[in-house]
């Protein structure tokens, strides 16, 4: 597949899933509004509130992000290799210079963000900025500014905030379902009745957010990232030395949500998160061991 | 007889918009490797501004390494006055390696090394250096996809009087980084 097969697949995907987003919250809506006799109206707000959060996860998608991840702009003399890495390597692709951003965790992790270059950000916390050499931080960044190029960026951008809608609403509604349950043991039919939905509405939520992401997130990407950086650095070592101190780090990145987990360079849970049945649904990177023994293979 | 007439303008249409791309194309390339150029240009020009300062800064330690600083002052008039391509590409090169014997210097200087100054300077310089690498790696491709796109069926035909011939690389020094074969299959 050529990289201008790849811009475009990741081009119509964001409006895809965009589209499927507006689709999905207006059907749930409706389903709510009729079975809890509200009739349609409920659908209306609906409609208007899927249609507002789809542009905003287009256009302000990588400020949503970095607020999700209380990142904090970096600066030249503070992040001097960061810095001037990631101007190089913009240099070498061809790119405007991205944004810089920090995240202040020690736990290992990078992720780029933006819906074309021109708006592009790219984010590392301070671990991997502190753990890392020079050679092994450009593989990463140009890791991540391949991501920017292929337009990765503007579709893992849209998936972010809208599975992070999703989520949200899942959220509430399982709230919901608890508190429900403790008030309205002995009370009328329209608890019962709101449970119920509630409770088919989340079963079909979850699966979902997982197709979505899974979607979004095909396993081959994060290769094609890599072999890129590979190509741009001219020294694939580099980003194999890297992802080798990177698996060796077990630190859970606090800032990483369901949602913004897909963005990070590798998985920001390290497995820990969930039950192993969910964990499997929601990996959404390669093993880095494969990933690394690839590298070395160029 | 009237559709075979229509079908003939239709042909020379679609052929002339083909042409018409694939000028613009070829034109694009042209404009982005001039800006490639000025990139390392610019970058050449940020490495000899950084040059007095450092001498500076080693001098203040290692009066006596005369030949070294000569060597260096040398190979950086010789990459300013340079105006060829092949010219600046060597002096470039000449430059980096008298640059990695004045900072090898510094090995047998302890109190030099910890000087704040020369380990700020150092850091800009090997920032700068990697800029110059980049930059010239991003004109390189840019030239092979170019000189591709000439040598290609059909801008062979009319490459020549429009004015489109091959360029040169901004040439590489031996034991240059090779590019890497990424399969994307």
């Amino acid at each position: 597949m050529s990289i201008h097969s790849q811009i475009q697949g990741n081009i119509t995907k964001t409006y895809i899933i965009m589209s499927a987003f507006v689709v999905f919250v207006v059907l749930v809506a409706y389903v709510l509004g009729i079975s809890l006799g509200y009739g349609t109206s409920f659908m209306w707000f609906a409609v208007l509130f899927s249609v507002i959060s789809s542009f905003a996860s287009y256009y302000w998608g990588d400020k949503m992000v970095l607020a999700m991840s209380g990142a904090k702009p970096a600066n030249r003399k503070q992040h001097f290799d960061f810095y001037t890495v990631a101007e190089n390597l913009a240099i070498a692709a061809g790119l405007p210079k991205p944004k810089l951003y920090v995240i202040d965790d020690t736990a290992m992790n990078a992720f780029a963000t933006g819906r074309d270059p021109s708006h592009a950000v790219v984010c590392a916390t301070t671990g991997i900025l502190a753990k890392l050499e020079r050679r092994e931080l450009e593989g990463v960044i140009a890791h991540e500014l391949s991501h920017i190029k292929n337009f990765d960026t503007r579709l893992m951008a849209v998936v972010a905030v809208l599975v992070g809608t999703v989520a949200f609403l899942a959220d509430m509604f399982l709230r919901n379902l608890w508190w429900g349950r403790g008030r309205d043991r002995d009370d009328d039919r329209g608890a019962g009745q709101i449970m119920l939905v509630v409770g088919i509405v989340l079963a079909i939520i979850t699966p979902i957010i997982a197709t979505l992401i899974q979607l979004a997130v095909s396993r081959r990407r994060e290769f094609l990232a890599d072999a890129s950086s590979a190509d741009l650095t001219r020294y694939p070592e580099g980003l194999a030395r890297a992802l080798e101190k990177l698996s060796g780090d077990k630190e859970v990145l606090e800032a990483a949500t369901n949602a913004t987990a897909h963005l990070y360079i590798t998985n920001p849970f390290k497995g820990k998160q969930y039950a192993a049945w969910f964990s499997g649904l929601f990996n959404t990177h390669p093993p880095i061991n494969e990933r690394i023994r690839i590298l070395r293979s160029l | 007889m009237i559709n075979i007439v229509w079908i003939l303008l239709g042909v020379a249409a679609l052929a002339a918009i083909y042409f018409w791309s694939l000028y613009n194309g070829l034109v694009s390339l042209k404009t982005n490797i001039e800006e490639g150029w000025s990139q390392i240009d610019v970058q050449l020009k940020r490495r000899a501004d950084l040059i007095p300062n450092l001498v500076e800064s080693v001098k203040g330690y290692a009066k006596h390494e005369k030949t070294v600083f000569s060597d260096v002052t040398k190979a950086r008039s010789a990459m300013m006055g340079a105006k060829s391509l092949a010219g600046k590409a060597q002096a470039s090169d000449m430059l980096s390696s008298a640059l990695g014997k004045l900072i090898a210097i510094a090995e047998a200087y302890p109190q030099l090394k910890a000087n704040e100054n020369f380990v700020q300077l150092q850091k800009e310089l090997s920032d700068t250096e990697d800029k110059v690498a980049y930059s010239r790696q991003y004109y390189n491709n840019l030239i092979r996809d170019y000189n591709e796109k000439i040598r290609t069926f059909p801008n062979t035909l009319f490459n020549e009087s429009l004015g489109f011939h091959e360029k040169e690389y901004f040439q590489a020094l031996e034991g240059e980084r090779k590019s890497v074969k990424v399969n994307f299959s």
